[in-house]
């Protein structure tokens, strides 16, 4: 019988995986903003099994404010790559210091 | 096995197959169709917690949206993504120590977790003002239009400050090219605009 548990390790496994995504495409960004996409989703599936479980609409209503700022993150951060790519050619993160902050 | 424990890990096991696919698929392309699987089986998950709308949103926002801009920068973008695999197997062993500590610690966190026996998926949520047997999206639209209204609005402008960005960042000005430029067309005088001329014939002006 599936309960609320077999839900978070589901969720659980998929932020694992999207942990160890960031940190094996270090140089790669787009696979690293994939990653954090998928980071975003196990939160998602966690906030909306504890939101059924709980009988709290409220963990829905986040997954919302959650999604609205995933999906800004997605357009700004793509934006800045296509920025990155047209000035630099590549788009290797490991050596980015324009800023030299 | 129920239908629904069945329904469960169809939906479950690709979303695992496909998040691990993102992550280690060669080519980014390869990666973005592997996250579609996975945001797929996610929205099914959460038609089976209940949660149709916010299942369909991630169909939308997500898959028809977010996935395909993806899509359009990988394909648009020309890198030599050989070049930027070719290191992933020096980053290998961090990330897999990575990924394991995660996961003990996980595991140690919540595995001794012990979930009561009268716990079970409820009906119909609690907490709306219509009570029960109201439907998840108009539950949904009660409590977000009423108690979250100010939140709401604020989304919307995190929406709006992040297209303005987006067009800012990504909008070149070419200089090579030539462009229509209103204002001087609509100020030009048409008495010196046009000039009226008499031929005589045979001859040229």
């Amino acid at each position: 019988m599936v309960e609320l548990e077999h839900y978070l390790a589901v969720a659980a496994a998929l932020f694992v995986i999207g942990i160890f995504g960031i940190f094996l495409n270090r140089k790669n960004v787009i696979i690293i903003l994939m990653s954090i996409e998928l980071v975003l989703l196990s939160v998602n599936i966690n906030l909306v099994a504890f939101s059924a479980y709980l009988g709290d609409l409220t963990g829905q209503v986040f997954t919302l404010f959650v999604m609205t700022v995933a999906a800004a993150e997605a357009a700004i951060g793509l934006a800045i790559l296509v920025c990155f790519f047209r000035n630099r050619g590549t788009i290797a993160v490991e050596d980015v210091n324009n800023m030299k902050g | 096995m129920s239908v629904y424990d069945f329904t469960f890990f169809l939906f479950a096991i690709p979303l695992i197959v496909g998040g691990m696919f993102t992550v280690i698929s060669r080519s980014p392309v390869h990666s973005v169709l592997w996250m579609i699987l996975s945001f797929l089986s996610g929205a099914g998950l959460m038609v089976l917690l209940g949660a149709e709308f916010v299942a369909m949103l991630l169909l939308i926002v997500y898959i028809g949206a977010v996935m395909v801009l993806f899509l359009f920068v990988v394909m648009m973008l020309d890198v030599d993504f050989a070049e930027l695999r070719a290191e992933m197997a020096r980053f290998l062993p961090l990330a897999a120590l990575i990924g394991l500590v995660l996961l003990m610690q996980l595991a140690m966190a919540f595995g001794t977790w012990e979930i009561g026996g009268g716990v079970h998926m409820l009906d119909s949520p609690m907490g709306t003002p219509e009570g029960a047997g109201t439907h998840n999206t108009a539950a949904l639209g009660l409590v977000l239009f009423d108690k979250y209204f100010l939140l709401f609005q604020l989304a919307g402008l995190i929406l709006l400050v992040a297209m303005i960005g987006a067009i800012v960042l990504t909008m070149r000005h070419r200089r090579d090219i030539k462009r229509q430029d209103i204002l001087t067309q609509m100020y030009r005088d048409p008495a010196k605009s046009m000039e009226l001329k008499d031929i005589k014939p045979g001859q040229g002006l």
